[in-house]
């Protein structure tokens, strides 16, 4: 893995995100509703250093994507600090500034088929990044640039001058990872990049940003619902629930000591694919609606571990060992199974 | 299924078009066909109208008072001419008249609906992106507007001009009034297409990774978000030039539309009224005839557009 | 392939199934035979595109036009179905052959209640009275696992989480007691942990009521869960046939070989997945000959030119040039190396 001595790129702290959900004023007025917030983001830390990949992996609803888009700064958290490079983003004011910052990360999105301009082509999607950040200004030097980015991400030259919807879904994802780095940034948000994509193609896309990682030395935050994925790309992991981290650990520790109920119950869940026959352990119930989060751990109406401690005391993120922490009443008081 | 040739040389604009499923379409809906060749023959016949009407109808130095009142394909007792399609009472060539007056009328069309459109789309793609309260002023006013018939807010305004407006200058100035007054009366419909179609590309991924880098919102409205909301304003701007056209004549036959001096096809049909029952059928029935056959071609036309770029239809 | 001793329950032969275009005749579907057997769970799998669940929809008869089937038979219990006159096919469908989709939410009208759509799928195909189907409809969904089903039974599907309504689905699924149930990515819209509930109460109704199931997915790991027996699809075309624990460990068509390697594991350390390269034709352009071949790393001459039928290699059926009598000694070899090293890889 990554030497522990090398640098924090990206620091989060405390990370909160909340969304009015309310609904329109006059219906609040006559229903006499008060407003209602869903806390999407509730209290996320987390730091990636430099070169390595970290992940934030767990079900729909848990907020992992909303932290993908408050890091890159498309939306603004309602409290808590991002410390990029240890420059706190939110309080670079001058245009200048936040450019030269938004220059150094670029972001993956899910949806191939949503993430390109339908109206333009591919060499023009491409350059964007390049234009808006004034890299370069000779047209020429900009083709050269944008066909050594085509070629980069496994596609050719010639591809330039051909629309979005000409390509299957793993090209354009290659569309979007080169326009991803026509910055030359060093840290790349990636939001569940290969969910959307067919399994082999999947593979393809998952080799790519392993080698664009080892030759251009990138950092990712890697957001994905798929555990064996996470396990393929990442160093370190932390498991989401309900806008809360539950545990966060180097990625082999995880998989192979997982401490949290959730975290386990998630990895014994998983289709098992190589049919060893292991005995199947089923998780309850499902995950609770985000606008009313139960009181106390948000996990306990699922967790076999429960008591009432859990039901009153959300827990704290504890370090149990090196690098590992969890946040659960269960584990911290030693009553694991 | 556009996206079915995989060919690797891009193919000349003109060979992609004939190729495109839209041209497939249209080829394929004989209706369509006719209601082009139609709009097309009528928008070029007004269009050139000086170069092949047979008279000047407003030139009155052309007009020969004892031609008046002869009718269609009938030699003129007095002076033996024959029209096409008659005469009117000053002996003005119906035919000639009603190429003229298309003109104006198409005029006025086009315009308003251009003035709609760009007040319509501008509006609608700033409710759309910047929501908040910019949305709701802007969807208020468009709710108010809706409530009162599109006539009635071209009166009003025509009667704001009429009493603002020094009489001098009001023939100069009513065919743009006309325009401002009907564009003014249709903008809601672009607004509300454009904003809703803004706020679901808005959310879209490519919208958020321009933002990412931080291009500037108007360059995102323009360049991103504008293409891409531009197919249901093509349907809209296409039934609404049918409409504009009808409003107009509407505003003509009630008086207030373009002065008798450049006649539209509703002032001719307002002229031809008054001899309705007294035997000169023709001079209602042919401008009446032009006005409903440009009308109905171009909406057939905006109902076909509107199924061929709906996908969920194709 | 067929058991000779008895009639498969479901048995489709040669399928070939086009679409018409202004660009000429697509063939989405081409030449595809398989049988399911009584209380038979099997898997098709397949990328998006490689005809699954045009193959699931063709069965049922709910083919949109202008796809239709241009040859071949589908054979109910040894009867054709696949050329019946619609008000006969409704009558099989739901009574014989019942269909769960992805998206729960399509298959359930939000204007009534789970309950009197329960009922009414009963009283359609069952002659008993209201009263009896309603509580026949509570034991369904005390069956599926909803708790509270005397209460639940009045509620909208609105009412109901993602894992509730497909188990609402299900229910609706086996109420006429059907021979075989059509499952159309069942589990794609669900999350992991509720994915894997549904699954299991899958394979559990399945056993009890000996109900035989066609599994569309493109997700692996639910039919290594699931599945007696697996098809992998390719372009239209099977690739592969054979039981799922065979085709899953030690496959042998190149396509499923590069599938299962390109797959993460939980319990492995790959430095590198294994990667097809290229992606999977257009229907406008398969090429001649094995539709793989262009993509196949063990590509020869024959591949290029002739089409392979399903033969036989050992416990699958592959249609792979490479498993044909003449060279299958040599290159077998060479394959079950090539498998050992991903094991070891794996392991």
């Amino acid at each position: 893995m990554t030497a522990s001595t090398a640098e924090t790129l990206l620091s989060v702290e405390d990370l909160k995100c909340q969304f009015d959900v309310s609904k329109p004023f006059l219906n609040r007025v006559l229903e006499r509703e008060p407003k209602r917030w869903l806390k999407a983001v509730d209290g996320v830390s987390f730091s990636i250093k430099k070169g390595e990949t970290f992940a934030l992996v767990g079900e729909s609803g848990c907020g992992k994507s909303t932290v993908a888009r408050l890091v890159v700064g498309l939306y603004d958290p309602t409290d808590g600090h991002i410390y990029f490079d240890g420059k706190d983003v939110h309080n670079i004011k001058s245009n200048a500034e936040i450019q030269t910052l938004r220059r150094r990360f670029q972001m993956i999105f899910q949806d191939p088929f949503a993430s390109l301009n339908p109206r333009w082509r591919v060499d023009r999607i491409v350059a964007e990044p390049i234009k808006v950040f004034g890299l370069m200004s000779d047209e020429k030097k900009i083709k050269e640039r944008v066909a050594e980015l085509l070629t980069q991400v496994g596609l050719s030259p010639a591809d330039g001058s051909k629309w979005p919807h000409e390509f299957s879904g793993g090209q354009r994802q290659r569309i979007c990872i080169a326009r991803a780095l026509a910055n030359n940034p060093e840290f790349l948000v990636c939001d569940e990049p290969t969910s959307a994509l067919d399994v082999s193609v999947q593979a393809q896309i998952l080799n790519l940003m392993k080698d664009l990682q080892d030759t251009l030395g990138l950092t990712y935050l890697f957001i994905s619902h798929d555990l064996a994925v996470v396990r393929h790309m990442a160093n370190r992991v932390g498991v989401m629930y309900l806008g809360r981290i539950v545990e966060i650990a180097d990625s082999k520790t995880l998989f192979e000591e997982p401490k949290h109920p959730y975290t386990r119950m998630l990895l014994a869940t998983i289709p098992d694919i190589t049919m060893s026959g292991k005995e199947k352990v089923i998780m309850k119930g499902e995950v609770p609606n985000p606008i009313t989060p139960p009181p106390g751990c948000t996990f306990h109406p699922r967790c076999p571990l429960a008591n009432e401690r859990c039901k009153r005391e959300a827990p704290a993120l504890i370090a149990v060992s090196g690098g590992q922490s969890v946040s659960c009443h269960a584990i911290e008081e030693g009553r694991t199974a | 299924m556009s996206n079915m040739q995989s060919t690797t040389k891009t193919p000349s604009l003109l060979a992609r078009a004939l190729d495109s499923d839209i041209f497939y379409s249209f080829t394929r809906s004989p209706i369509t066909v006719i209601s082009a060749i139609v709009a097309f023959v009528m928008i070029t016949a007004a269009l050139c109208a000086p170069l092949i009407s047979p008279q000047n109808p407003f030139d009155p130095s052309t007009l020969n008072l004892m031609e008046g009142f002869t009718a269609p394909m009938t030699p003129n007792e007095f002076t033996g001419n024959s029209f096409w399609l008659g005469t009117d009472a000053q002996g003005r060539d119906l035919f000639s008249a009603i190429l003229y007056g298309s003109r104006v009328s198409l005029m006025v069309g086009f315009a308003a609906v251009g003035f709609a459109a760009i007040l319509g789309i501008t509006l609608g793609l700033l409710s759309g992106y910047l929501g908040g309260w910019v949305d709701s002023a802007v969807m208020r006013v468009a709710d108010v507007q809706l409530s009162f018939p599109a006539i009635l807010i071209a009166l009003l305004i025509f009667g704001v001009f009429k009493g603002v407006v020094p009489v001098q200058v009001q023939d100069k100035m009513a065919i743009y009034v006309l325009i401002i007054a009907i564009g003014l009366s249709d903008w809601v419909q672009y607004a509300r297409t454009v904003r809703s179609s803004t706020m679901a590309e808005k959310n879209k991924e490519y919208v958020q990774a321009a933002r990412l880098i931080g291009v500037p919102a108007p360059m995102i409205l323009l360049r991103h978000i504008l293409p891409n909301v531009m197919g249901p304003v093509l349907v809209i701007a296409t039934i609404g030039l049918a409409l504009a056209i009808i409003l107009e004549a509407t505003l003509s036959f009630l008086g207030v539309g373009v002065p008798p001096t450049q006649p539209s096809l509703g002032t001719l049909i307002r002229v031809g009224q008054d001899f309705m029952f007294s035997g000169e059928w023709w001079i209602i029935l042919f401008p009446s005839i032009a006005l409903l056959l440009l009308a109905l071609s171009v909406n057939l036309l905006g109902d076909w557009l509107r199924d061929a770029l709906n996908p969920r239809l194709r | 392939m067929t058991n000779d001793t008895q009639t498969p329950l479901l048995s489709v032969r040669n399928l070939r199934i086009e679409f018409p275009t202004r660009r000429g005749v697509l063939v989405a579907i081409d030449d595809v035979s398989f049988d399911i057997s009584k209380g038979e769970v099997l898997g098709v799998v397949g990328e998006s595109g490689a005809g699954k669940s045009l193959t699931g929809a063709a069965i049922i008869g709910l083919l949109e036009p202008p796809g239709r089937i241009a040859d071949g038979q589908i054979l109910l219990q040894g009867e054709p179905i696949h050329n019946l006159p619609h008000a006969q096919m409704r009558k099989i469908r739901g009574r014989k052959i019942a269909m769960i989709f992805q998206d729960p939410l399509t298959s359930l009208n939000p204007l009534f209640t789970v309950g009197q759509q329960i009922i009414e799928t009963i009283l359609t195909h069952k002659d008993i009275s209201e009263k009896q189907a309603r509580q026949r409809a509570i034991d369904l969904l005390t069956e599926v696992g909803i708790p509270g089903p005397e209460q639940r039974v009045d509620h909208y599907p609105h009412q109901f989480s993602g894992g509730m309504r497909q188990r609402v689905v299900i229910a609706l699924a086996l109420c006429a007691d059907p021979e075989l149930i059509i499952a159309d990515e069942p589990t794609t819209a669900l999350d992991v942990s509720v994915q894997a509930q549904i699954i299991a109460l899958l394979k559990k109704l399945c056993k009890e009521h000996q109900t035989a199931v066609m599994l569309v997915t493109h997700d692996m790991g639910v039919i290594a869960e699931v599945a007696d027996r697996v098809a992998v699809m390719y372009a239209g075309r099977l690739a592969e046939i054979g039981p799922v624990k065979e085709l899953v460990q030690n496959p042998q068509h190149p396509y499923t070989k590069g599938l299962m390697g390109s797959i993460p594991v939980l319990g492995a350390d790959i430095k590198r997945l294994v990667q097809i390269d290229g992606s999977m034709p257009r229907l406008t352009s398969i090429p001649k000959g094995c539709a793989f071949n262009p993509r196949c790393k063990q590509v020869f001459d024959r591949c290029r030119e002739e089409r392979p039928n399903l033969i036989a290699t050992g416990k699958t059926h592959a249609a792979c040039w490479l498993y044909d009598n003449q060279d299958k000694n040599q290159d077998n070899q060479g394959n079950d190396q090539d498998s050992q090293d991903k094991r070891e890889q794996t392991a």
